[in-house]
């Protein structure tokens, strides 16, 4: 057959298809997408065996692509697919991971603790992490002196906070798991580079006697955040591992399969910092809440946070297997 | 074929092509999605104004989505383009060839600080310049591809020209070349068709603009126009 009468005999059905695609399932309900898309694979399929000109192939692969992306349309989450992850599935997937989790965990409180014990003990020490303009401004945050607590603020610059606190910690934490592509090189960098900065504040805080302002502040939303941090890491430890130690897999194939069980724990760690900045803006910095109910409530998130790791979707797990 | 071709199997046994798009189209169309945030921001800032610290915070929040989400939004709900890719016709799919899902534009974007370090996207230069599909680091990783979505041209009118059978034994190659340039008639010059033409005068004995003509007549009844017919 030559090529215009083969045109000839088809271009109605592309034509239709063409349209159908075009303008959605609205304009031609008739229409039969996968019996339309086999039939039009199966010209493309021809007019290749056939050498048709370079223009008619083009057109047909143009014209099966459209309609395969139609086809194969990835399902989107169900509305249930999120409950399900934040019942079981972000538990579940941190604790696929439990060792790679405790390795980011000692990576980020192990520099902490050498730093707060040795800025505790030496008042020379915080300075090599800070300039002393940074402590300055620490140490007026923190003075007990002060009626506000934080950074100084009226009431309206809560919403402010809360801003700063999404941009910069969340933007930390994205960072720290992309950091993670680098061999876990970035990652690694980012955790303990974040704890030597919290261990420093915190021996040195501690050393001139702040301690009934700094930690009611930090201990709430500490919570969710320090956890966090802890999680990306983990998560970007995982891409590190990867591209390290692939297994039996390429390290491609490795990197990719990574990836998705990674993002599993990422959702999850936007939700909890997302929560502590919630936090930190509205409560954590509020005078008014005694030291006392701000400390018991900040041991009830901890708590809370260890229980739904530990114990949050292990019947799903028993039942599942 | 040109090496940027990146074709897949589907299960229907058919090929499907597209061409993966390199560095140099992809980072301007970063850099109008960069102008675009700008923009957005700026507008943003002079809006919120008069709200002072509470309007700061509402800024801080919506460069903080723009800045990680602004691409998750439009390549998942626009088709794989972000505005900037969409100016350069460029599409981010699955490497399957399928629109790009949820979780592969999330970790894609995520990732994308990987690939700015250590500094103005370095490591995703080299990433793209040493792969075979131009894919950065977040590509690899999320499984994604950039490739071109051609729009698909008018069909060209072919020459008018009365059919003429083409000699005995003409190859399936020269037939090809024959039909190709009919089919480019409109793209090049007429000048350059006659050049090209002319070069097959030790066989054809015909000079000039008959030379084209004859030329033009084979290709036509190659295509499957019929003698004497319209």
């Amino acid at each position: 057959m030559k090529q215009r009468d083969f045109e000839q005999r088809y271009r109605a059905s592309w034509e239709r298809l063409e349209k159908w695609l075009k303008t959605g399932a609205d304009g031609d309900t008739t229409l039969d997408l996968p019996v339309a898309y086999r039939s039009v694979c199966q010209q493309l399929a021809v007019a290749k065996e056939r050498q048709y000109t370079n223009q008619l192939i083009e057109r047909l692969n143009q014209l099966v692509m459209a309609a395969h992306h139609r086809l194969y349309r990835q399902q989107t989450l169900r509305r249930n697919t999120w409950l399900r992850y934040l019942l079981s599935g972000f538990p579940q997937a941190v604790r696929a991971q439990i060792r790679t989790v405790w390795l980011a965990a000692a990576l980020f409180v192990l520099p902490a603790l050498v730093l707060g014990i040795g800025s505790y003990h030496n008042d020379a020490l915080v300075y090599a992490v800070l300039d002393p303009i940074q402590v300055r401004q620490m140490e007026a945050m923190y003075d007990p002196g002060n009626r506000v607590l934080g950074r100084e603020r009226g009431s309206d610059s809560d919403l402010m906070m809360f801003g700063f606190y999404i941009k910069n910690n969340i933007g930390i934490a994205f960072r720290t798991f992309a950091g993670g592509l680098l061999l876990g090189l970035g990652s690694i960098f980012f955790l303990v580079y974040n704890g030597i900065f919290l261990g420093a504040i915190c021996g040195h805080i501690t050393r001139i006697g702040f301690v009934s302002t700094f930690y009611p502040f930090v201990i709430g939303h500490g919570a969710f955040e320090l956890t966090a941090i802890v999680l990306a890491g983990a998560a970007g430890l995982m891409l590190g591992q990867a591209l390290v130690d692939p297994g039996r897999h390429r390290r491609l194939v490795a990197l990719r399969l990574a990836g998705t069980e990674a993002m599993k724990i990422m959702y999850g760690t936007f939700l909890m910092l997302v929560i502590a900045a919630f936090i930190e803006a509205f409560w954590s910095s509020s005078t008014e809440i005694a030291i006392s109910v701000k400390l018991a409530v900040g041991a009830l998130l901890w708590l809370l946070v260890f229980a739904y790791f530990t114990l949050a979707g292990r019947e799903g797990t028993q039942r599942g297997a | 074929m040109l090496d940027t071709t990146y074709s897949v199997e589907t299960p229907e046994g058919v090929d499907l092509r597209a061409q993966a798009a390199g560095p140099v189209p992809r980072i301007l169309a970063y850099g109008v999605d960069i102008f675009y945030r700008s923009l957005i921001l700026i507008a943003l800032a002079i809006a919120l104004a008069f709200a002072e610290n509470a309007g700061l915070g509402i800024w801080l929040l919506c460069s903080f989505l723009l800045e990680w989400f602004y691409p998750v939004y439009f390549e998942v709900m626009h088709g794989g383009q972000t505005p900037g890719k969409k100016a350069f016709g460029l599409v981010v799919v699955n490497d399957n060839l399928t629109p790009i899902s949820w979780s592969a534009s999330l970790l894609r974007n995520l990732l994308r600080f990987a690939d700015f370090l250590p500094f103005a996207y370095a490591a995703g230069v080299v990433s793209m310049t040493l792969g075979r599909h131009f894919q950065r680091l977040g590509d690899l990783a999320a499984g994604t591809l950039v490739v071109y979505r051609r729009e698909s041209k008018a069909p060209q009118t072919l020459p008018d020209v009365t059919p003429l059978p083409p000699p005995r034994g003409l190859q399936l190659q020269d037939q090809q070349a024959l039909i190709s340039l009919i089919e480019r008639s409109g793209e090049l010059s007429e000048a350059r068709q006659r050049e090209l033409a002319e070069l097959l005068e030790p066989l054809t004995g015909k000079k000039e603009r008959a030379a084209l003509d004859y030329l033009r007549a084979v290709g036509t009844w190659l295509l499957g126009g019929q003698t004497g017919g319209k």
